[in-house]
C-alpha cells in the first residue's frame, strides 16, 4: 500500500516536481520514497512496506528496463500468478507482487487486468511502446486521479499531489457540488475539483502521444429478472458462499507484517475477524470506535465478539468534541465537502491502529452492497408494497419497525410516514426508484446554495445525470438489483471506499482490506436470487446462514445498525469552536461566494439552539461547513467565484 | 383572523425551514413534504410550535399531512382548535 504520482509528456525539472508529487502524499508510504525520470515521463513513489519488504522498492522495472511501475495496494493472488508465470520460464528478481504485475504486462498488455485479484491502481510507463498505462481495481478501493495540462498527463494517488503541478491549481467544481449536496458524492469521473477526474474503478487508461483513451474491463452485472438463477438450493448457495469468503479472507491475510482486523460490533466485521481470527495462529487483533452517546455506541457487542474470539482487543472513543477536533484533518484528507461525519470517527480509528503498530487491516465493509444489508433496500420494499395500496393506515407502519433508532420517525403517523418515503409518489419503472427519497431529502439541503451557485448550475438535476448512466440493460433487472448496483457501482466507490475508506485509512498509512470485494464474491452475490439476500424484510439473509456458526447468536442476529456517528451536534455541543464560527461566519460564507450568508447564519444559530436536528439540517450543516474548510484548505483563500463548468 | 394566523405560520415556516429566504414562492396550498421544506424532525418542530404559539395540545390523530401540510391547511387546522382565542 503506498501512494505514487507521475506523468507522461514533457515537463521542467522533472525531478523536483516528483519529488513535490510524493511530499504531499508522503502519509501514504512512511517507509520509503523513489522517483524515476525517463524522456518524457516520469513517476514517483512513497511506500508503506508490507510485501517484499526488502527487495519491492518503487518505481520498479523490469530486467530490460523498458518497463517501469509505481503501483499501489496488493495483488492478493500474487503467489499463484507468479507460480504459474515461474512455470513459463519467468524469473523473478523479487518476492514482490509488484514484480508480478511488470510479468502479466509484459505477457498479457492491458489485458493482464483480467487475472489480477486485488486492490490495485498503477501506472506502466512502457518505453518499447512508447505509452503509459494506467488501470484501477474492479470495485475502487484504491484511489487514481489524474489531470492533463497542454499535452501532458499527470496523476497521482490523491489530488493533493496532483496541485503540485504548476498549471493545476484548486478550484471547486459546482457540479460535483450538485451532486454532493444530491447523491452524497460526486460522479466520476468528475471530482470535487474542477478539471481534475479519477479513473472510474475497473477501467484503464492508455496514454500515448497527447491522446488518452479510457476502457472497462469489468462490470458489475446482474442476471435477468427472468432467467433461471442456478442457485435452487439454499444450503448450496451458503456453503459456496462460505468458501469464497474463506478464500477472499485467507488470500487477504497475505502479508509480510501482521494483520488485524476492525471489529464494529455488527455482522459483517464480525464474520471477517472471526474467518481470519481462525487463519491466525499468532492470535488476531482487533480494533474497534466507542460512542459516548449510546445512540451510536456498539461497544458491548464488540467486547462480546473480542471475547468470543479471544482477539487482542483495543479500542478508541470517540468522545464529545473529538469529531470536531480532528474535523479540518478529515476534510483536508477527502479532498472533497462530506455531508456526514461519519469518516472522523475512522480516522480515529486509523490513528489507533498505526499508534498499535499495525499497518494493515481487514474490515467487513462491502457486505451490506454486496449482500444487499442496507435499510435502502428494505425502505425500497416497503414502498413498492405500500404503493400498491396507497390510501392503507396499516402498511406505512412498517417504516417504522426499518428505522428503530430514528426517534422522530417513530413518533409519526402512519399518513405522515407515507408522505415521507414517498409511498407510491414514485412510478414504480422510474430507475432510481429506489433511492429517490434520499435523493430528494439530501437535495432539500441545496436550499443554502447561494443564487450565483444556483444561476451557475442553470437547473442541473444531479440525479437525472445518475439515471444517464446507468447501462443498458439496467431495466431488465430484479428491483433489487437495481437498487444494489446503484449502491455498489456509485456510493460505493464514490463515498464509502473513498471519503470513509481509503483516504481516511491512509491519512495513518494504514491499509483496509476488504474480502468482501473480492470480485468472485461479488460476482457470486451478484447471481444470486433476490429472494436468498433480502429475504422478506431480513437482510443478508443468505450471508447469515452461511455464517451462523462463526459468532453468538445475539449478533448472527442482530439486525442492521448502520454506522453512524453525530452530525452537527459535534461542533455545536461543545461549545464553540473558533475554526467553526470563523468557517460559517457571514463574511467567510460570503467571500466563498457558494451559500447564502443569511439563511446559513440562521442554520447555525439554530443548530446551536435545539440539539436534535433533522436530516436536512444535519447534512447542510456539515456539507456547508466541510465546503468552507475545503475552500479554506486547497485554495488557500476561501474566495470562489461560482461557475459552472 | 386567518390571515394574521397564516401569517405567524408562514413567518415560522420561512424562519424556521427556508431560514429567512423571503424570496421562497411559498404558495398556501403547496405541500411542505413534497416541497422539501419539512422533514420528520420538522413536523415535530412544528407541532412544538403550534402548541407553544396557540396554547393547543395536539393529540397523535392530529398530527397528519391532512392538518399540517402546507400553509392553509395549518392556519384551517389552528382555526378550527383554538377558535376565538387565537384572535388575539
Amino acid at each position: 500500500m503506498c501512494g505514487f504520482g507521475g506523468y507522461f509528456g514533457s515537463v521542467r525539472e522533472a525531478e523536483a516536481l516528483l519529488k513535490r508529487m510524493v511530499t504531499a502524499i508522503a502519509h501514504r508510504g512512511p517507509d520509503e520514497r523513489g522517483t524515476f525520470v525517463a524522456p518524457e515521463a516520469g513517476l514517483g513513489h512513497v511506500r508503506l512496506s508490507i510485501v517484499g519488504l526488502g527487495d519491492g522498492q518503487q518505481p520498479m522495472s523490469d530486467a530490460t528496463d523498458d518497463l517501469t511501475i509505481v503501483f499501489n495496494g496488493e495483488i492478493f493472488n500474487y503467489v499463484e500468478l507468479r507460480d504459474e508465470l515461474r512455470a513459463k520460464g519467468r524469473h523473478f528478481r523479487t518476492s514482490s507482487d509488484t514484480e508480478v504485475i511488470l510479468h502479466l504486462y509484459d505477457e498479457m498488455g492491458e489485458d493482464c487486468l483480467s487475472v489480477l485479484n486485488g486492490d490495485f491502481s498503477f501506472a506502466i510507463r512502457d518505453a518499447r511502446r512508447n505509452r503509459m498505462m494506467l488501470a484501477r481495481d474492479r470495485m475502487g478501493v484504491r484511489p487514481l486521479f489524474y489531470a492533463t495540462r497542454g499535452e501532458t498527463l499527470y496523476f497521482a494517488s490523491e489530488i493533493k499531489a496532483l496541485l503540485q503541478v504548476p498549471g493545476i491549481a484548486a478550484e471547486i467544481d459546482p457540479i460535483a457540488l450538485d451532486q454532493i449536496f444530491t447523491l452524497w458524492a460526486p460522479i466520476a469521473p468528475r471530482t470535487g475539483f474542477r478539471d481534475i477526474y479519477e479513473l472510474e474503478p475497473a477501467s484503464f487508461m492508455i496514454a500515448e502521444r497527447g491522446r488518452q483513451t479510457i476502457r472497462p474491463y469489468w462490470r458489475l452485472d446482474y442476471p435477468d429478472r427472468d432467467a433461471t438463477s442456478r442457485f435452487v438450493n439454499e444450503c448450496d448457495a451458503a456453503e459456496e458462499l462460505r468458501a469464497l469468503l474463506s478464500d477472499a479472507t485467507r488470500i487477504r491475510m497475505r502479508a509480510d507484517v501482521p494483520v488485524g482486523s476492525y471489529l464494529s460490533g455488527g455482522l459483517d466485521s464480525s464474520i471477517v475477524a472471526a474467518l481470519a481470527a481462525g487463519m491466525a495462529p499468532q492470535g488476531l487483533r482487533t480494533f474497534s470506535v466507542t460512542f459516548d452517546s449510546a445512540e451510536h455506541d456498539e461497544s458491548a457487542y464488540q467486547m462480546q465478539m473480542a471475547a468470543a474470539l479471544g482477539t487482542q482487543h483495543s479500542a478508541v472513543a470517540c468522545r464529545a468534541g473529538d469529531i470536531a477536533r480532528v474535523f479540518p484533518e478529515v476534510v483536508r484528507f477527502a479532498e472533497r465537502p462530506i455531508i456526514r461525519t461519519a469518516p472522523a470517527p475512522l480516522y480515529q480509528l486509523s490513528g489507533l491502529v498505526r499508534e498499535q503498530g499495525l499497518k494493515v487491516v481487514l474490515t467487513g465493509e462491502g457486505a451490506d452492497e454486496v449482500f444487499a444489508g442496507y435499510d435502502i433496500f428494505k425502505e425500497a420494499r416497503v414502498r413498492r408494497f405500500c404503493g400498491r395500496q396507497p390510501g392503507s393506515r396499516i402498511r406505512p407502519h412498517l417504516f417504522r419497525k426499518l428505522y428503530p433508532y430514528l426517534p422522530g420517525l417513530q413518533q409519526q403517523s402512519a399518513e405522515y410516514l407515507a408522505a415521507f418515503f414517498g409511498a407510491g409518489d414514485v412510478p414504480l419503472d422510474d430507475p432510481l426508484f429506489s433511492h429517490r427519497p434520499r435523493f430528494k431529502s439530501t437535495a432539500a439541503t441545496k436550499i443554502f446554495f447561494s443564487p450565483d451557485l444556483r444561476a451557475s448550475l442553470a437547473g442541473y438535476d444531479a440525479a437525472e445525470e445518475l439515471a444517464s448512466r446507468l447501462p443498458q440493460d439496467f431495466g431488465r433487472w430484479h428491483a433489487l438489483h437495481q437498487a444494489q448496483y446503484l449502491e455498489g457501482r456509485f456510493l460505493l466507490p464514490g463515498y464509502i471506499l473513498s471519503s470513509q475508506g481509503d483516504r481516511m485509512a491512509m491519512a495513518h498509512g494504514i491499509e483496509g482490506r476488504f474480502p468482501f470485494l473480492d470480485h468472485r464474491l461479488v460476482e457470486f452475490a451478484a447471481g444470486l436470487p433476490p429472494e436468498m439476500k433480502l429475504k422478506g424484510l431480513v437482510e443478508k439473509h443468505i450471508l447469515r446462514e452461511a455464517t451462523k456458526d462463526l459468532m453468538p447468536e445475539a449478533i448472527g442476529k442482530r439486525t442492521k445498525q448502520p454506522y453512524r456517528a453525530p452530525d452537527s451536534l459535534s461542533f455545536t455541543g461543545v461549545g464553540e469552536l473558533d475554526y467553526v464560527r470563523e468557517a460559517m461566519s457571514e463574511d467567510r460564507i460570503s467571500a466563498g461566494g457558494l451559500f447564502n450568508p443569511r439563511a446559513v447564519a440562521k442554520l447555525y444559530e439554530k443548530c446551536q439552539s435545539q440539539p436534535v436536528s433533522g436530516f436536512r439540517d444535519n447534512a447542510a450543516f456539515v456539507g456547508i461547513l466541510s465546503t468552507q474548510l475545503w475552500l479554506k484548505t486547497f485554495t488557500g483563500t476561501s474566495i470562489h467565484t461560482a461557475e459552472a463548468a | 383572523m386567518t390571515e394574521t394566523i397564516k401569517d405567524k405560520v408562514r413567518a415560522f415556516v420561512i424562519e424556521n425551514f427556508l431560514f429567512g429566504d423571503t424570496s421562497y414562492d411559498l404558495a398556501d396550498t403547496a405541500s411542505l413534504i413534497e416541497n422539501d421544506i419539512i422533514d420528520s424532525t420538522g413536523v415535530l418542530e412544528l407541532v412544538a410550535f403550534i402548541e407553544d404559539h396557540y396554547g393547543i395540545a395536539m393529540a397523535d390523530a392530529d398530527i397528519v399531512p391532512a392538518n399540517l401540510d402546507s400553509l392553509a391547511r395549518i392556519s384551517a387546522f389552528i382555526e378550527v382548535k383554538a377558535g376565538a382565542t387565537v384572535a388575539a
